[in-house]
């Protein structure tokens, strides 16, 4: 099985699989500043599918180029921010956000950090108060003739 | 023969460790000083003989020596000497010879300059040091082995990454693994103070040297990866939340919070659970760091090659030393019960809250790491995530806020029972800076972020913050300046530490908002004579020409950078193409100026329509680095501090309080 | 003995649990977004000789088809070809190429020299099309039912066992 899956991580040869360590720099981008400045953000948070942990902004791969381009027509074409993002989702799925969506399976990623707070500052209240001195419950009766009774000079 | 020799001695090393592992936690069990005895020399031979192993690595790939597999794949001949010295730890097996002999160099310190330490827990300490390293050693002995030879040897090397041919990221390793080894003395010590049953102010004192340095070498591990990550990866990203970049934040967040909750136990003999199970978790971070690499199961820029045989045996030890440390501290967990009562607003709460915020941050960090691996294990491999900045940027920041804020006010804060108005009085001056600083951007930003604008004031209340630190102590303006002066000069060098690494996070602050807010960017085609204009600063494009290179050919680009007229600098970009193994990298030319930092890179020609350039104007960004460097020199000069260096006070024959009397009197 | 004290404990047993079974997942291969929608409505002009090309309103026609995403510059294409041989000599699946950003007169090299499974061959000489249908690396492979619904994608090249393991039963899920 170890040869299996080093063979298969080997041989799947991804697309333009450069390394992308260079700068990625297109001769075609939209002539309105605007649009290209709206593009550009939202390559930003488009994931270059075959390069480890990158933007299609930054990636040179031969895709990320590819995206790019589709990313630019449909800012040209007038779509919105929300549905330039939507179209390459519905054709490679919520991996390729950067940002990770709001669904019931992402529910524990997005609560967990205020949640955490949360109950971390209830587990330090409560510590708290279970460290402050307790009470002093008065004395009972049998324990004040005690007292007298040490105390007494003699 | 030689390389045999250093295979020989890494096996000498295990058994000996092996020997250190049990012998002296036998002796500390039944009282038996000579099986106590042997933690010493064990260590001192450990030492030894891996510094025999790594200089008999270290000589293969100095020679070139082919026949060992190791050099082979990630050396060449004509790569340059430095990078053939740094190659050997530029991958797994010479990674984990290079983590082993940093636990020796540790152990051995602790065994040489331990003396104050009562016999039993010095032996304990070493104990636990020794099952560490020889969990790493049977590990790299049956599976990572970095003399295994290679018949017939072939010609040259496969080359190494060309990437890693860099001076920054040839030391970003050693600092980071002195990082994260150095947290396992913290580790050892809890596991050591928890079998022998007692954790008291003197094993607060004796824990924190070992954390602070370990803390000095992380802080400047991960600054020089970031910076390398600016300077070579050519737009000048430096953090980008990879797995493995989060792999070494996460013990950083978690030392940082032990080195604070270390300070409550020694003074006030308090938090004494906390700071235990920190310094448990901070070295079970860096166990996981490593595993993360090295395993495969996260998709990183990082990883080494991967290997599940591998991953498994090292998830295994991952199980054993963090269970194992941690069922110790559930089962233990009464004697770390109890100690000084404070109140709610005081220094020892307001570090309770440092605890919580710093540990629900790392646990974010973890979270948003881990994820898409739980999503990918939950759901067959039918749904994934990427969890990337954006994530961070809307969890992590916000936490951090708050943790900043305060620690403005912690310093001044009295312990068991502090005063909080007295304290914001005394923050006026701080105040009053930050929201001037904040006015002042405003004014010149208009356009800006609003995140921005409070950013800088935080950046400034913490320099503000640091600077009242000063004033409060030395009574400045409030004493003739001869007595102010005269405390400056007597004051604890610890308290000078606290000072500088509170204000060396002030100026990382503004150094982040303000690269991150106002960097201003140009991606156009240029042909020579071209100019463009960022941020006042006027680009020349002079020429580009094709050129060779000791390992590579190199397109070399010159811009001259002039403003209002008058030259400044003339910056040389490169893009590199490099045939072993075939990789293009960009070198930018960057310009470090006090106000942000010039920063051009030049790519291929597109046809006739000119080079390509990405040209920037980034403010405060090397105010990062120093930050950063600030921090460490901090973190340094606590660490000089007479207390470490006189050593712990012998510990009492007997507590005055409630306690039983000591088990055995110190040495 | 404070319960309480156990929980880090607890949770670290549980991550480890995540990270074993971790370790038998690719982190890099992406899901398919496509599984269960209908085949993107692109066509593709033939290869020479291939014809009729990728037409769209042909894979709904009740037919079970195939479609492998190759190249001929693609080493692990050349891997895979055998199983792809298999699947053509040994089922009535219908196979057809999308030939990816290639030169026409190398990819015909490529079939004459290796083998040719395919009934017909579409050349996406830009890569667009292939973005239509969620293709971010070659080889991949997809299975398309009688009613030109998507319902299995491999991502790589096909190993030998992937047949009898993953294709066979996709055919014959998908048949019924």
């Amino acid at each position: 099985m170890k040869r299996q899956i080093i063979r298969l991580a080997i041989a799947f040869m991804l697309i333009g699989a450069n390394p992308a360590y260079a700068i990625a720099v297109d001769a075609v981008t939209l002539q309105d500043p605007a649009l290209e400045t709206r593009a550009r953000i939202i390559m930003q948070g488009l994931r270059c599918l075959v390069c480890q942990n990158q933007s299609i902004e930054i990636s040179d791969a031969e895709l990320a180029g590819d995206l790019r381009r589709i990313v630019r027509e449909r800012v040209a074409a007038g779509d919105t921010d929300a549905q330039v993002r939507a179209h390459l989702v519905a054709r490679y799925g919520d991996w390729v956000l950067m940002r990770p969506p709001f669904r019931l399976s992402t529910l524990v990623l997005w609560a967990g950090p205020p949640v955490l707070l949360v109950l971390g500052g209830i587990a330090l209240w409560a510590g708290q108060r279970r460290r402050e001195a307790p009470v002093l419950q008065p004395l009972t009766e049998a324990e004040q003739a005690k007292l007298r009774e040490i105390t007494a000079p003699d | 023969m030689i390389i045999e020799l250093g295979h020989f001695a890494l096996i000498l090393a295990f058994v000996l460790a092996l020997t250190q592992a049990s012998l002296p936690l036998i002796g500390a069990a039944r009282g038996n000083a000579a099986l106590m005895a042997v933690a010493r020399p064990a260590a001192f031979g450990q030492l030894i003989f891996l510094l025999l192993a790594f200089a008999a690595l270290m000589y293969g790939f100095v020679t070139s020596d082919f026949s060992v597999q190791v050099v082979t794949a990630n050396s060449h001949s004509a790569k340059p000497m430095l990078y053939k010295i740094a190659g050997l730890w530029g991958n797994h097996e010479g990674s984990l010879l290079l983590w082993v002999l940093i636990l020796a160099i540790f152990g051995a310190a602790v065994a040489g300059v331990g003396d104050n330490l009562p016999a039993t827990l010095r032996a304990r300490v070493l104990s636990v040091q020794a099952m560490i390293a020889t969990g790493f050693l049977s590990f790299m002995l049956a599976t990572s082995n970095p003399f295994t030879r290679l018949i017939p040897a072939p010609l040259d090397g496969n080359g190494l990454n060309p990437l890693l041919q860099d001076p920054g990221l040839a030391f970003h390793p050693p600092f980071l693994y002195l990082g994260y080894v150095g947290f396992s003395m913290a580790f050892s010590f809890a596991v050591a103070a928890l079998i022998e049953g007692r954790v008291d102010p003197a094993w607060a004192r004796w824990v924190r040297p070992w954390t602070l340095a370990a803390w000095c070498f992380l802080t400047i591990g991960i600054a020089m990866g970031s910076w390398w990550a600016y300077y070579e990866l050519g737009w000048g990203g430096w953090w980008f939340w990879d797995p493995v970049e989060n792999a070494s934040f996460m013990p950083w967040l978690a030392g940082t919070a032990l080195l604070h909750s270390a300070i409550v136990v020694e003074r006030r003999d308090a938090l004494k659970s906390w700071t235990v199970l920190l310094a448990i978790l901070t070295f079970s971070l860096s166990l996981l760091g490593t595993f993360i690499v090295r395993s495969g199961v996260l998709s990183s820029v990082h990883a080494f090659a991967t290997d599940p045989a591998r991953g498994v045996f090292i998830l295994g030890f991952l199980v054993l030393v963090i269970g194992g440390s941690l069922t110790l501290y559930a089962i233990r967990a009464p004697i770390l019960k109890g100690g000084g009562i404070f109140a709610p607003i005081s220094r020892e709460a307001a570090l309770v809250v440092n605890n919580w915020l710093l540990a629900t941050a790392c646990a974010t960090v973890l979270l948003g790491t881990l994820y898409p691996l739980l999503m990918d294990a939950l759901s067959g491999g039918a749904d994934k995530v990427t969890v990337g900045a954006p994530y961070y940027n809307a969890t992590f920041t916000p936490l951090m806020v708050p943790l900043l804020m305060m620690m403005a006010l912690g310093p001044l804060m009295s312990w068991k029972r502090g005063d909080l108005a007295g304290v914001l009085s005394r923050l006026q001056f701080a105040l009053g800076l930050s929201v001037l600083s904040m006015l002042l951007v405003w004014y010149l930003r208009e356009e800006g972020p609003v995140l921005a604008v409070f950013g800088i004031g935080l950046g400034v209340w913490l320099i503000g913050g640091a600077l009242t630190d000063l004033a409060e102590r030395i009574k400045l303006f409030r004493a003739p300046f001869a007595t102010s002066f005269a405390r400056a000069a007597g004051l604890p060098r610890a308290s000078w530490g606290a000072m500088l690494a509170h204000g060396g996070v002030g100026i990382v602050v503004l150094g982040i908002t303000a690269s991150t807010a106002w960097t201003e960017e140009k991606i156009i085609l240029m042909q020579p004579g071209d100019e463009a204009t960022v941020s006042g600063y006027v680009y020349r494009f002079i020429r580009a020409e094709q050129g060779p290179g000791p390992n590579y050919t190199a397109l070399r680009g010159q811009f001259e950078v002039s403003k209002n007229g008058a030259p400044l600098v003339s910056l040389e970009p490169e893009a590199r193409s490099y045939p072993t193994p075939p990789m293009d990298t960009t070198e930018a030319a960057i310009y470090p100026m006090l106000s942000g930092d010039l920063f051009a890179v030049i790519g291929n020609p597109q046809g006739d329509k000119g080079w390509s350039a990405r040209l920037y104007f980034r403010p405060l960004q090397s105010w990062i680095w120093a930050g950063a460097i600030i921090m460490t020199i901090g973190g340094v000069i606590s660490l000089s501090d007479r207390r470490h260096r006189v050593g712990a006070p012998r510990r009492a024959a007997t507590s005055i309080i409630g306690g039983a009397p000591a088990p055995h009197t110190a040495q | 003995m404070r319960w309480r004290s156990f929980i880090p404990l607890i949770l670290v047993g549980l991550l480890a649990a995540v990270l074993f079974v971790g370790l038998g997942l690719d982190p890099k291969i992406v899901p398919s977004a496509l599984i269960d929608k209908p085949v993107p409505q692109f066509d593709l002009p033939p290869l020479p000789g291939k014809e009729p090309g990728l037409i769209a309103a042909d894979l709904a026609k009740g037919q079970i088809t195939l479609l492998n995403v190759w190249a001929s510059w693609c080493g692990p294409c050349r891997i895979e070809h055998p199983q792809l041989m298999e699947i053509a000599n040994t089922t009535d699946v219908r196979m057809i190429g999308l030939n990816y950003k290639d030169d026409p007169a190398k990819a015909l090299a490529f079939l004459k020299q290796l083998g040719d499974p395919f009934a017909s061959v579409g050349a996406d000489r830009t890569g667009r099309v292939a973005i239509e249908w969620g293709v971010y690396g070659v080889p991949e492979t997809f299975l398309i039912d009688g009613k030109g619904r998507i319902v299995m994608k491999h991502v790589g090249p096909l190993r030998p066992e992937d047949i009898p393991e993953k294709i066979l039963p996709a055919i014959k899920a998908a048949a019924q």
